[in-house]
């Protein structure tokens, strides 16, 4: 991955698009901490946050849910989201965060004392969203939140994320599926082998040549 | 009836050593399933733990048990640096590099206890050690069943911990999901370190109770290391009643096969046991 700039202000929405392989992990995941980049700066309010480990990121406010959501599945419900609020700022708020978590998907605390690998898979990534949500995040990283789930439960994914944003979070989000990212998002960047090749706010975008022929193919 | 009044001994000891066994095993369970790391020094610092207990009764006067009280932070301490200074740097390079290094922690804590305490067996002879009483025809050493209460007590103590607090579940979660403990906000090379300190901090309990049950030397750490490998597979990784059970069963198959087979044949009968269980179910009784 190379030459990558980006940025996502407060209180914004904004989409990563790009086939398999073009990075788009690699990126959340490096913002993350989980990987360092081998040059460059990534900036979280005005600090540098290129050279903190993942544990430092989530305390300063960003929270990634990967690619999977690898909840922790010999844990309960109710323990993956205890566990999510684990830095000792989100603990002092952990049964606020829980109620809200719980009013976004009601569904989870009918289920809490279940062990999280029983959860149907639409569930399981509603556990992961949760308990992302749960470290009182002021920016959240979603990688592929709907990855190989049916359309319904996507969509109640993204009604529950547009919640969340009118709370004000910023969120940066990893999609496969163009079209959805295009109405979801304000901007998006598109990737393409470990480079932008454009950006813009998505309804440019959806005019774009290049994005129509690449995505819509008309 | 003759043969179930004679067995009643050997089945009442076997289950009590097993209790025993099962404190020897815990600590190298919990490192086992949550870090990864096979501590082969893990009997050795049980047996430092013995000598602990050997130095709190004859230089120190107090007694071994009551020493736990210092033994157990104490052995945190040495645990948690171990992992934190030496493991958790080699853990960067390799797993193989881990097992190096706790194959050389072993090396030394023998030698150590060579020079120090002489190749001499060694026991806790303490004024209860040799006491027992009957129950109905048999005969039960004090120290037996206190092997085995301790051990229900240890491991209730450990499951609560697991459960209940914010440290107890972040130890689950680095042992189900590394990556993603550590997007928790988790510090996971912390968490084991923390994980090797309770682990070392059960190894001096480990090692007060084989002290008081059996002699020691300064290589006993070795067979009993092997004893909790077994135990360790035959519970499952990582399941606290598993073993609990595993190391009752063990207890079972070692004075039952002396009981039948006579007393060499008593580590035969318990190992064939492990790989019997484990050609059946591969995972371990308790195993997920």
């Amino acid at each position: 991955m190379w030459d990558v700039s980006l940025s996502v202000n407060s209180g914004e929405i904004v989409a990563i698009i790009g086939a398999n392989g073009s990075g788009k992990s690699t990126l959340l995941n490096t913002i993350s901490g989980l990987m360092h980049p081998a040059q460059g700066s990534i900036e979280f309010a005005g600090n540098d946050i290129s050279v903190l480990e993942p544990f430092h990121i989530v305390d300063l406010g960003i929270a990634l849910l990967p690619e999977g959501g690898r909840i922790f599945p010999d844990l309960t419900v109710l323990e993956n989201l205890k566990i999510g609020s684990y830095n000792r700022k989100a603990r002092s708020e952990s049964s606020h965060n829980l109620q809200r978590v719980y009013q976004l998907f009601p569904v989870l605390k009918t289920k809490e004392a279940q062990l999280a690998k029983t959860l149907s898979g639409g569930e399981k990534q509603m556990l992961a969203l949760g308990r992302s949500l749960m470290s009182d995040p002021k920016l959240i990283l979603l990688d592929e939140m709907s990855l190989g789930l049916a359309p319904l439960l996507v969509n109640d994914l993204y009604r529950a994320l547009r919640e969340i944003r009118e709370r004000g979070l910023t969120i940066l989000f990893v999609e496969q599926n163009v079209r959805r990212s295009l109405t979801e998002a304000d901007r998006a960047y598109i990737m393409e082998t470990g480079r932008i090749v454009l950006s813009g706010n998505v309804d440019d975008l959806r005019e774009e040549e290049k994005v129509k022929k690449a995505y819509f193919g008309t | 009836m003759s043969l179930l009044s004679d067995l009643a001994t050997p089945i009442v000891m076997g289950i009590l050593l097993g209790g025993l066994y099962s404190i020897i095993a815990l600590g190298l369970s919990l490192v086992f399933g949550v870090v990864k790391e096979i501590n082969i020094a893990h009997g050795d610092l049980v047996i430092l733990g013995s000598y602990f207990g050997f130095v709190a009764l004859t230089i120190v006067g107090i007694d071994p048990i009551l020493s736990l009280i210092i033994g157990i932070p104490l052995f945190f301490g040495i645990g948690f640096a171990i992992q934190k200074y030496l493991l958790n740097r080699a853990f960067r390079i390799s797993m193989d590099a881990t097992l190096i290094i706790a194959f050389g922690i072993s090396i030394i804590l023998q030698n150590t206890f060579q020079l120090v305490w002489t190749p001499l067996s060694r026991g806790l002879t303490t004024s209860y050690a040799l006491a027992s009483f009957s129950a109905g025809p048999i005969y039960v050493p004090l120290v037996y069943l206190l092997d085995l209460i301790v051990a229900i007590l240890v491991m209730f103590f450990l499951r609560e911990l697991l459960r209940r607090t914010y440290m107890g579940i972040a130890i689950r979660s680095a042992a189900q999901d590394r990556m993603a403990a550590q997007l928790m906000g988790i510090n996971t090379n912390r968490v084991y370190a923390l994980t090797f300190g309770i682990s070392t901090a059960l190894a001096a309990v480990a090692g007060v109770f084989l002290g008081l049950t059996f002699p020691f030397t300064p290589v006993s750490g070795m067979s009993f290391l092997i004893i909790a490998l077994g135990v360790v597979v035959l519970g499952g990784l990582g399941s606290i009643a598993g073993t609990l059970v595993a190391g009752i069963a063990f207890g079972l198959a070692q004075t039952l096969g002396g009981y039948f087979f006579g007393v060499a044949a008593q580590m035969l009968v318990a190992y064939t046991m492990v790989l019997v269980v484990l050609a059946v179910i591969p995972r371990g009784i308790f195993g997920r």
